[in-house]
This record gives C-alpha cells, sequence and structure tokens, in this order.
C-alpha cells in the first residue's frame, strides 16, 4: 500500500525586542545566568506585567506578511503547568483568540509553487532554561530567558515531504529576517521547530495516529528527522502494526527518533484568562499603518529582479537571500545601469572574497558605490575586464576607490593606437614562424598574437583595438 | 453530584495538593455547592453578550521596549532554597 505524509508544523521565533515581553529586562544572549531578571520575570508574587507594545507591533508584521487576518481584540491567557524553568507555574500565552490566523506562504519545491496554509501565529512568553547535571540529581536553573517574547506561528497539515517541509520553514525563517523582527539564529534557539507527522493510505481523507518531534535544531535536521520517521511510521503500518501517539526527540548523532520519556500524563493546561493583563484592542488604522511599513519580501523581490534587471532566477535568488544583499546589488545595478555585470561581479567577486574573509555583506571593504564606478571605468574603456579584476582585488585589500588604484598603479588602458601598432608590429617582428603558420591557415593562433601583445602591454592595451590591428597586419602580409 | 471525588483528586494532583480523605470528602461536597450555585448564574440570559476578561474596561496598556535595570543575580537568589553558582539548583527534572 502507497502511505502519504501528513506534516504541520510549529515555529517558535523569538522576537528581536531589546526587553522582555513583560518587563524591563535585556534579551541579550550569552549573559551570566540570572542576571536578566526581575521579580517580574522570576514570578515573584504581587508583580503587575505590562506589555511590550513593540511585540504587538512586530506579530502585526509577521501576520500581514503571511497574509493573516488580524484579530482586532487579544486576550491573554494562563496555560498553567509545573515545572522548574516557569517560575510562576503557568505560561502567558494567547489562546482562544490569536493575534493572526487563516495566511499562507507559497514555498517553490522543483519549480512549483505550492501553498501552505497557517492556521495561527500567537504572542507568547518563552520559559527559563534547565541545565541537568551528568552526575549529580540535580538541575540548574536560568531564567535569563523567562519572559522573552515568542510567537508561535502553527501551520496546516498541508504539508507532505521533508521537502517541503524544509522549504516551508525556509521561507518563513526569511520573511522573519526580511522583517527584522527574528534574527533566525537556530542554534542560539532564536528559531525552533516541532513537528506533528502522521501518515495515512494514499487517497484516504482521515488522518492517521501521529507523532510530535521535537529537538530539531537546523534545517538538515529537520529534513533528517522528517524523512526517518516517514520511514518508520511507515515500516509499522506496512507491518501491520499501530503508530502510538507520543513525543519523540530526534538524535543528530544517531539519525534516528526515539519516545520522549516522562510524564504521559495527558495535557491539561486549564487555561484561563489573566487577570493581570488587559484586553489589546488593535484599530484598523493601527493595522493598517503597520501594513505601510512593511518592506518588500523576498519571494516579491525575487520575482521583480528577473523582470526588472533580466537576470536568471538563480541569481535572484542568490542575490535576495538577505535584505543587506539585495540592497547592495540593487544599488549597483540601478546606479551602474548595467544590471548584468552587476550580478556578475557581486555573485562572482564579492559573494566569493566575502566567504573566503568569513564576513557579512555590510562588512564588505568594497561598497556598492566603489563598485559602481569601477563598472563605470570598464565601460567608458579607461580600464579593460582584465585589469578591473586586479583593482578589485586592489580595493578589497584597500578599501580604496576604482579611479585611486588606477591612477597610482598606471593601470590606465591604452588606447592610442600608435602605442598598440608599435606593440603590435613588435610581436609580429619576434614570432616569424607563427605568423606564417597563421598566414597558411591556422586560424586559431590569432589568440596566442592578442596574448602576446597583452603581455607586452601589460594587460593594458585597449582588446578591441588589439583585435583590429593584429587582423589588419595579419591579413597585409 | 456535579464533580466526584475522582475529580477532584485529579484536580488537587495537577495544583500538586495532598488531601488526606475526610479533606477530600469535604472539599468535594463544597465544590459542588460552589458549582450549583453557578448554575443561578447560568440561568441569566447572555445572548448577545460578550464574554467579560476583566471587571474593568481599560484596555491597551502597554510599555516601550526600553531597557531598565535588572535587580541583578545575588538579588534574584536570596529566597532561592539552593544554588549553584548563579543558578537555581533543583533537584533533578530528567532521569
Amino acid at each position: 500500500m502507497e502511505f502519504e505524509p501528513v506534516i504541520g508544523l510549529e515555529v517558535h521565533a523569538q522576537l528581536l525586542t531589546n526587553t522582555k515581553i513583560f518587563c524591563g529586562c535585556s534579551t541579550r544572549f550569552g549573559e551570566a545566568p540570572n542576571s536578566n531578571t526581575c521579580p517580574i520575570c522570576s514570578g515573584m508574587p504581587g508583580v503587575l506585567p505590562v506589555l511590550n507594545k513593540k511585540v504587538v507591533e512586530y506579530t502585526i508584521k509577521m501576520g500581514l506578511a503571511t497574509s493573516c487576518h488580524i484579530n482586532n481584540i487579544n486576550t491573554w491567557a494562563r496555560k498553567n503547568y509545573f515545572y522548574p524553568d516557569l517560575p510562576k507555574g503557568y505560561q502567558i500565552t494567547q489562546f482562544a483568540e490569536p493575534i493572526a490566523e487563516h495566511g499562507y506562504v507559497d514555498v517553490e519545491i522543483n519549480g512549483n509553487k505550492k501553498r501552505i496554509g497557517i492556521t495561527r501565529i500567537h504572542i507568547e512568553e518563552d520559559a527559563g532554561k534547565s541545565i541537568h547535571d551528568e552526575n549529580q540529581p540535580a538541575s540548574y536553573i536560568d531564567l535569563n530567558r523567562a519572559g522573552v517574547p515568542l510567537i508561535e506561528i502553527v501551520s496546516e497539515p498541508d504539508i507532505r515531504s521533508a521537502e517541503e517541509g524544509v522549504g516551508y520553514l525556509r521561507r518563513l525563517h526569511e520573511i522573519l529576517v526580511y522583517l527584522g523582527i527574528c534574527d533566525g539564529n537556530m542554534e542560539e534557539g532564536s528559531f525552533r521547530c516541532d513537528a506533528n507527522i502522521s501518515l495515512r493510505p494514499k487517497g484516504q481523507e482521515k488522518f492517521g495516529i501521529r507523532a510530535e518531534l521535537k529537538n530539531m535544531n537546523s534545517f538538515r535536521h529537520v529534513h533528517r528527522a522528517l524523512e526517518y520517521e516517514i520511514k518508520r511510521q511507515q515500516y509499522i503500518l506496512e507491518s501491520g502494526g499501530h503508530v502510538v501517539q507520543e513525543t519523540r526527540l530526534w538524535d543528530e548523532a544517531q539519525g534516528v527518533t526515539h519516545p520522549m520519556r516522562g510524564k504521559e500524563e495527558a495535557h491539561d493546561y486549564r487555561y484561563f484568562p489573566d487577570p493581570d493583563l488587559v484586553a489589546v484592542h488593535l484599530s484598523d488604522e493601527w493595522i493598517e499603518e503597520i501594513r505601510k511599513t512593511l518592506p518588500e519580501l523576498p519571494l516579491a523581490k525575487r520575482e521583480r529582479f528577473v523582470a526588472e534587471f533580466d537576470i536568471p532566477l538563480y541569481d535572484a535568488q542568490v542575490l535576495t537571500a538577505s535584505r543587506a544583499l539585495a540592497d547592495y546589488y540593487e544599488e549597483i545595478a540601478r546606479k551602474s545601469g548595467k544590471p548584468k555585470i552587476a550580478s556578475n561581479w557581486v555573485m562572482g567577486d564579492v559573494l566569493g572574497h566575502l566567504k573566503e574573509d568569513r564576513l557579512e555583506i555590510d562588512e564588505s571593504p568594497v561598497s556598492a558605490h566603489s563598485l559602481v564606478s569601477m563598472i563605470g571605468l570598464i565601460e567608458d574603456g579607461t580600464i579593460s575586464g582584465k585589469i578591473a579584476k586586479e583593482v578589485f582585488e586592489e580595493m578589497w585589500n584597500t578599501g580604496k576607490e576604482p579611479g585611486t588604484i588606477v591612477e597610482e598603479k598606471g593601470l590606465v588602458q591604452i588606447t592610442d593606437t600608435s602605442a598598440i601598432e608599435q606593440a603590435v608590429d613588435d610581436v609580429l617582428a619576434t614570432n616569424p614562424t607563427q605568423v606564417n603558420e597563421y598566414r597558411q591557415g591556422k586560424e586559431k593562433l590569432f589568440g596566442f598574437f592578442v596574448g602576446q601583445v597583452m603581455k607586452v602591454t601589460k594587460g593594458k592595451a585597449n582588446p578591441k583595438l588589439v583585435n583590429d590591428l593584429l587582423k589588419k597586419k595579419l591579413s597585409e602580409g | 453530584m456535579k464533580l466526584s471525588r475522582e475529580d477532584v483528586e485529579h484536580v488537587a494532583h495537577l495544583a500538586r495538593l495532598n488531601f488526606r480523605e475526610e479533606e477530600k470528602e469535604k472539599f468535594t461536597l463544597q465544590l459542588n455547592d460552589i458549582l450549583v450555585y453557578m448554575d443561578i448564574l447560568n440561568k441569566v440570559d447572555t445572548a448577545g453578550v460578550e464574554p467579560m476578561t476583566h471587571a474593568i474596561t481599560l484596555n491597551n496598556a502597554f510599555r516601550d521596549d526600553e531597557v531598565l535595570n535588572s535587580v541583578g543575580v545575588e538579588k534574584i537568589l536570596t529566597n532561592a532554597p539552593d544554588r549553584m553558582g548563579g543558578c537555581f539548583r533543583v533537584p533533578k527534572v530528567i532521569e
């Protein structure tokens, strides 16, 4: 029997605010344990949480960017459970009405567009961190993360393969980072993902029994974990068994999922409205104001680059990988008026050097402005494409403007016909054998002559003039 | 009875409370009384009335995203029964 996977993903994204959701403690990662805490986020009795306005704005942005409906009235609920890294004994979250719902993102899988629905996006607070002692019966609690704002993005069970799952996650990740509301760092836990996955016989509408997967800390982990879990469930079903509804942890080292040990008691969170927090009323005006601040999203930017700059889709994908890179390229494409040449330089030389030097685009020693000047020097014939490579190298190492480098190093292209003619004559005179062979029909040697002239002129001769003069002189004999 | 003794035991467990047998008996009766009283409220016609989450009409109480000083590790750990460096120390949570 053929089985079809049904996958839904839950993403927790940490919002890029300066402070926690209900208090003024810093959200900075990597501080000494418990240094970013106060009576509010450590759950002391008698304190009053006050909502960070930016959290609401950021979440509305994400909702709008994923075509969600934004609910005007928002309330807060307490989700009750006991765990040492949850100091209050409850998590403040949204339950009945999430801030955003009924959205979607379009994902490209092998050239086909697939729409994945978003059930809901809601706001909640993060818990602290537990560190478990290997040798002693103890755990250590750091509350720096307690109260850091999160949004939970829940997908519809629309995903049918590991590829689609990862494609969806990459799209969400890209949007969050483009919006500037999440740093997207998966290692530090700013972008986390859980999966619900079940199998059903192909053609059947009813869902099978699902397992929940946790502990996947990279796109690669998600891909491997989903593939493994599809195979595991398929094997169980094919051998006549039943999938157990449970939470399983991905073990990257062994490449398998294990059932999570511990409490198996059905969750009973006893949600109820939080009496400490008043409702949030979002006016349509406020929502529209935020809509106006949305940047162009990656998918739209990609399509526009292809249409406007006439570059291949692949190039557009590379160039829109981050907002900063896209801005860098677009400035060069526009100001130089040569989008294709700009794309070659950015994709080849700039990205290559960045990778080599482990730099980000905003740390590039060659500014967009300098690259525009350099393309200008090629276009007006001041330097040849070959010399430009040398100039670029120098720009990268010294940060100097291309014009200065060309002047200092005397790299200006020779466009003086008599100077080039002299070089051509010299080359022909010192290579009589090749000249003869060429004239007897060995036309491939033309490249040899061009090379020799370039060598004599140290690459500074205008290639077109060299070609013209060589052709003329060789046919004269 | 609207509420059984098992319900009371379940709710007590969720709240990590331990009761003696006679207490369970007593609380079952008391909780039942409360729920019976709720029945009176249930008789009110609430058609078209929005559910109320607060007794006050205020909404949109926000703060700006500005960092305020945290209280410091020593102060936050003052009441901790046990500690290890700057962390709270608790009985091991997982096996």
